[in-house]
């Protein structure tokens, strides 16, 4: 798929951005997978699996980086508050309420009518929901994870926060920060397709996964292909990662070792 | 002395063209019908519903003095008995029906008239259609907040009433026939203060008789209604908050009777193509244009001759089978079904070569860049999209910018920031039929302000004037010059090219087979989906 | 314990005075003039001035905010712009199908997302964990809105068991939690295998084990309740997704909930309306993550409320 995001231009069978005379019926019906359009037409009588392959670019972009970003920020807060609690976890944990109970779309719609359109503003919108939610599930686990016997033995023994925090902290919050990274993929891109809708994020005709999914959900029935393709092309992004993710955690996770 | 003549209904008729529907008297009374929605009703006031939703539902719940018949857009007396016009178009003088009763029993007078116009005008009220009566005599001050009264409604006796216009106005009886002339009792928009929108009490022939937020509205028949036999259901169901696709599942399992949001796209050409399912679509012009804006301000749009070339660009068959030709192309403002529609005026022609030759003897050989504002329902953005693939081929390079309908009408209402806007979802339904109301707001200079909805902020002063001319010819035998002045305004304005016509929306009604009745009132042009009171349920005995 | 809720109670009220301020300070920021929208196409400049005046809506961002705010703490949300209708009787007159489709969705989620994670995480890399994985990443890829028709398709049209959309009986509320616990049930089963594959290796669980304690007593009295902390967090989360995201599944099963008024009312700037589901589903965020703070350290009894 980064394959396919990076040399997109050399990949696409058709312009993805032309609407073909003979991409559609005379009834104006998008056309079923055929040797000239290997995954089928859009409503518009565009090659879908052109459109595919370039709007792999923004779904990387918002899937990848932008969910990156929110686990990682997310990641951060919740161990930090967890850790440490008192004012600090205190401070950071009611800023993730206020942040949960914030409306985003509202904050979309300014946006999206104060500055012209950009991928940037979706993926920092994205960034700034999504973090919250990962901020709140490892806040809970480090907190029981801050009182558990192995923890208060390092810094009985004097080891510093940073040692603690990397060595022992973050091996064992690994498994919930990969199950948050790799199913986030799956909803941000979906979100991404909510945004734009309101028109802060990529604007037609530039397609991504989420906005193809989007435009053409109620045509499940009648065109199908125009749901099932960009939906499996999400799933299979989301299970790669996930086997990337396990590989992963089994290298880093100290629990899991010798037991293989 | 003014000379008053009695103006026969039918010669007030703007136009002739109508069949009358059939209205079968012999149709059963009885049984129900099921409408569904996606949307809330947002309110049952009278004087303060204004969408296509609510509409022609306070139109089965209240009567104005003037009305239409089933089907038509022939005006008709509705509370009124008749009703006459002087010479000189200023004075107009309502004599009421006699024994009509408001749901709650007691008889209309003509100081309800007086009361329900003024109501609807009180700048506390916040009507949106205030500004529909800015004709009658004394509106400015009691708009404004001053006086006691509107000076120009006058109550002459129990069942009579004198409006004196400021000025003659050719569109004052359909102005009267509009839901904000409804007729409301005082005494129970006294009681329900600003919920009366919510406990609607009218004269019309259903009255509310359940209303869950978010889930249902019930009408039941009024039994002491004015017309006799009518209406013919006992009930209409309004079931809320469903998702067209799911409604459309709902009728096909016999558990709805008509779609009021409509066939949904997706399912369309599905129902079209079974022979047992396009039997009961019944399809009907509507007073519709969907166009495409350009502001007269920006350039290079200031340039007429950039707008003629936008004009000789747009592939409009195309976009018609984009959207599986529930439309037809059009060539000027008005719909064909508009009185005033100019049957000879061949437009500007598809020719995207000669666009590209209009452009650079514009001296934009090389196009330009600018940005394409739609409202982003499917499937407006779509057609965007092929007219931005139009554009391009001229060497005019739009961006599409896809809001919510708000932001999108904020910013056709500013000077400078949208250069150009897809009218598709937001755009001009006539409220009357006359041609007229395709004028004032949204391609004359009242329109071309601040907030304003004339989005090309085209202002052609002399075009205003004849405009005003052709408004204040009132004398029934003077229609047709009327209706050629029009007619010859809106093929002027194609000359400046401000917008370019696109479509007129054809309406596609589906009904179950439980309903029945003439197939105008399922397509009537001021009911939408169908009209309510005549319908007869085929279930009924 | 009591001194920490009412400290909490304290910050959750300072929390709501700012997403009310943040909310009404974007609100204003929106170029759609609310006047405009309640005046409608054919008004003069003369009756939206006027509109304006009587709105308050000429008034500094602040005054106006305060307006507000006075009216919010005797129980006033103001009308509605579009329906004219009262906020706090149109909030009121939905909060009890919104809150019950949130509980029989939790309720559904945790039914089926910890039955599937255990039963995954106890055959880790076998065959019925590989199968429930890709079960669990297709019910969250999948659009809502899909997945809703299709079991309206099947249990209400092919087999004809279940009523197509409606709000009134408990056949109404199966689809719609279904659809919505399907989504968080992926989240959950995913969660819940990877934590309790942690809990499998620690220390003390293969203690019990080599204490001779059976296997089965071992995972419900000791894996399961320390495997279930992150889950807790997460119905605090969901409570607040449910209370303003579920428009979807609402349309599509015409469920009479909040998700739908706040749609319709962002779509058109009614401005009364945005505020009053804001701070509605707010409060509930709030609350739901405290209880959330308060059960953990009851399932998990290392964690002390301080």
């Amino acid at each position: 798929m980064l394959i396919a995001a990076i040399f997109a231009p050399w990949l696409m069978p058709h312009d993805p951005f032309e609407q073909s005379f003979d991409g559609l019926t005379l009834m104006g019906e998008p056309l079923p997978p055929s040797e000239e359009f290997p995954l089928g037409t859009d409503l518009l009588g565009r090659d879908l699996a052109s459109r595919l392959i370039l709007g792999a670019r923004t779904s990387l972009v918002i899937g990848v980086l932008a969910n990156g970003i929110a686990v990682v920020m997310g990641a951060f807060v919740g161990i930090l508050s967890g850790y440490f609690g008192g004012w600090l976890g205190m401070i950071l944990m009611r800023f993730t309420d206020l942040m949960m109970a914030f409306p985003a779309l509202l904050l979309a719609i300014v946006l999206a009518a104060i500055f012209k359109p950009s991928l940037l503003i979706v993926a920092l919108v994205i960034a700034m929901v999504n973090w919250v939610q990962m901020a709140r599930v490892i806040y809970t686990e480090a907190r029981s994870l801050a009182e558990q016997e192995f923890i208060q033995v390092q810094k009985a023994i004097g080891s510093g926060p940073s040692r603690i925090l990397f060595r022992h902290f973050l091996p064992h919050l690994l498994s919930s920060i990969i199950v948050f990274g790799t199913l986030g993929i799956s909803t941000t891109v979906l979100l991404e397709a909510t945004l734009s809708f309101l028109g802060v994020g990529v604007q037609p005709p530039t397609p991504s996964w989420g906005n193809i999914i989007f435009e053409n959900q109620t045509y499940f029935n009648t065109a199908p292909w125009l749901v099932f393709f960009p939906g499996s092309a999400i799933l299979l992004l989301a299970l790669a990662f996930n086997l990337v993710g396990d590989a992963l955690r089994d290298i880093l996770d100290p629990t899991l070792k010798g037991h293989h | 002395m003014t000379k008053i003549f009695l103006a026969g209904l039918a010669g007030i008729a703007l136009f002739g063209n109508v069949a009358l529907a059939q209205v079968n008297e012999k149709a059963p009374q009885g049984g129900s019908m099921t409408v569904t929605y996606k949307d809330d009703v947002a309110t049952l006031d009278p004087a303060i519903g204004y969408d296509w939703q609510n509409w022609s539902m306070i139109k089965s719940l209240f009567d104005g003095l003037m009305g239409y018949e089933p089907g038509t857009t022939k005006l008709r007396n509705e509370l009124s008995a008749s009703n006459t016009i002087s010479t000189d178009g200023t004075i107009h003088v309502f004599k009421m029906k006699n024994g009509i009763k408001f749901h709650n029993g007691r008889e209309i007078t003509a100081a309800d008239v007086k009361y329900s116009i003024e109501r609807v005008t009180n700048p506390k009220t916040q009507s949106p259609g205030a500004g529909f009566f800015g004709m009658i005599d004394g509106f400015d001050s009691w708009n404004a907040g001053k006086g006691s009264e509107l000076s120009g409604v006058k109550v002459i006796d129990e069942k009579t009433v004198e409006i004196k216009l400021s000025r003659p106005d050719a569109t004052f009886l359909h102005v009267m026939a509009l839901n904000f002339a409804s007729i409301v009792p005082k005494e129970a928009v006294d009681a329900a203060g600003e919920d009366f929108g919510r406990k609607p009490v009218g004269s019309g022939a259903f009255k509310l008789a359940e209303w869950t937020p978010g889930q249902r509205v019930v009408f039941e028949a009024f039994d002491e209604y004015h017309r006799t036999g009518v209406p013919k259901l006992e009930n209409v169901t309004f079931e809320i908050g469903l998702e067209p696709m799911v409604a459309l599942l709902r009728l096909q399992q016999g558990m709805a009777d008509t779609l009021g949001d409509g066939i949904p796209p997706a399912q369309f050409m599905q129902v079209m193509n079974d022979p047992n399912q396009s039997k009961n679509v019944i399809e009907g012009g509507q007073l519709h244009t969907g166009y495409i804006t350009m502001n007269t301000r920006m350039a290079p749009f200031d340039n007429v001759m950039v707008r003629k070339a936008v004009n000789m660009a747009i592939n409009k068959d195309r976009i018609v089978r984009i959207i599986n030709g529930r439309a037809v192309p059009a060539n000027q403002p008005l719909p064909p079904t508009m009185p005033g529609y100019a049957k000879d005026y061949k437009g500007y022609p598809f020719d995207p070569e000669g666009a590209k030759i209009m452009l650079s003897d514009a001296g934009l050989a090389n196009g330009f860049s600018t940005e394409l504002f739609v409202y982003n329902t499917d499937p407006n953005p779509r057609i965007a999209q092929a007219i931005q693939q139009d554009l391009s081929a001229i060497g005019i390079k739009a961006e599409i910018r896809n809001l919510a309908q708000a932001n999108v009408i904020a910013a056709g209402g500013e000077p400078d920031q949208a250069p150009m806007i897809w009218s598709g979802g937001m755009a001009w339904i006539a409220d009357f039929p006359d041609p007229s109301n395709f004028y004032g707001p949204i391609l004359g200079c009242a329109g071309a302000v601040q907030g304003g909805w004339n989005w090309s902020w085209y202002c052609n002063e002399k075009l205003d004037a004849r405009a005003a001319e052709a408004d204040s010819m009132t004398d029934p035998s003077k229609i047709a010059e009327r209706e050629a002045a029009w007619r010859q305004i809106y093929v002027d304005i194609m000359d400046d090219a401000p917008w370019v016509p696109v479509f007129n929306e054809q309406r596609f009604t589906f009904r179950s087979d439980k309903i029945d009745g003439d197939g105008t009132l399922f397509v009537d042009p001021v009911h939408i989906p169908v009209n309510y009171d005549y319908i007869f349920s085929t279930q009924a005995k | 314990m009591r001194n920490y809720v009412l400290r909490r109670l304290l910050q959750s009220a300072l929390i709501l005075l700012g997403i009310s301020l943040v909310t009404f300070i974007l609100l204003y920021l929106i170029p759609a003039d609310p006047a405009r929208q309640i005046a409608g196409r054919s008004a003069t400049a003369k009756t939206v001035a006027n509109i304006r005046a009587q709105l308050g809506l000429d008034d500094p961002v602040m005054i106006q905010y305060f307006r507000y705010l006075g009216g919010l703490v005797q129980g006033d949300m103001g009308r509605s712009y579009l329906q004219r209708a009262e906020v706090s009787v149109l909030i009121a007159g939905r909060l009890p199908a919104s809150l019950l489709l949130m509980v029989s969705a939790i309720v559904t989620e945790l039914i089926l997302g910890l039955t599937i994670g255990i039963i995954a995480a106890l055959n880790r890399n076998k065959l019925a964990d590989q199968t429930l994985m890709v079960f669990s990443f297709v019910s969250i890829s999948a659009p809502q809105f899909v997945i809703g028709i299709l079991l309206l398709y099947f249990f209400s049209i092919q087999f004809q068991l279940l009523p197509i959309g409606g709000y009134g009986t408990f056949a109404h509320l199966i689809l719609p939690s279904l659809t919505l616990g399907l989504l968080g049930a992926g989240w959950y089963s995913r969660m819940m295998r990877s934590s309790m594959i942690d809990v499998l290796h620690q220390d003390f669980i293969r203690t019990a084990r080599a204490k001779g304690i059976a296997k089965r007593q071992v995972i419900t009295g000791h894996v399961i309740p320390n495997a279930i902390l992150p889950i807790i967090a997460m119905v605090g989360i969901d409570i607040g997704l449910f209370m303003s995201g579920i428009v979807v599944v609402e349309s599509v099963f015409g469920w009479p909930g909040i998700g739908q008024l706040a749609w319709q009312a962002i779509q058109r700037i009614d401005i009364p309306v945005i505020m009053g589901v804001t701070i509605v589903s707010a409060i509930a965020i709030v609350l739901g993550n405290l209880l959330a703070d308060l059960i953990v350290p009851w399932i998990d009894p290392r964690i002390k409320i301080k």
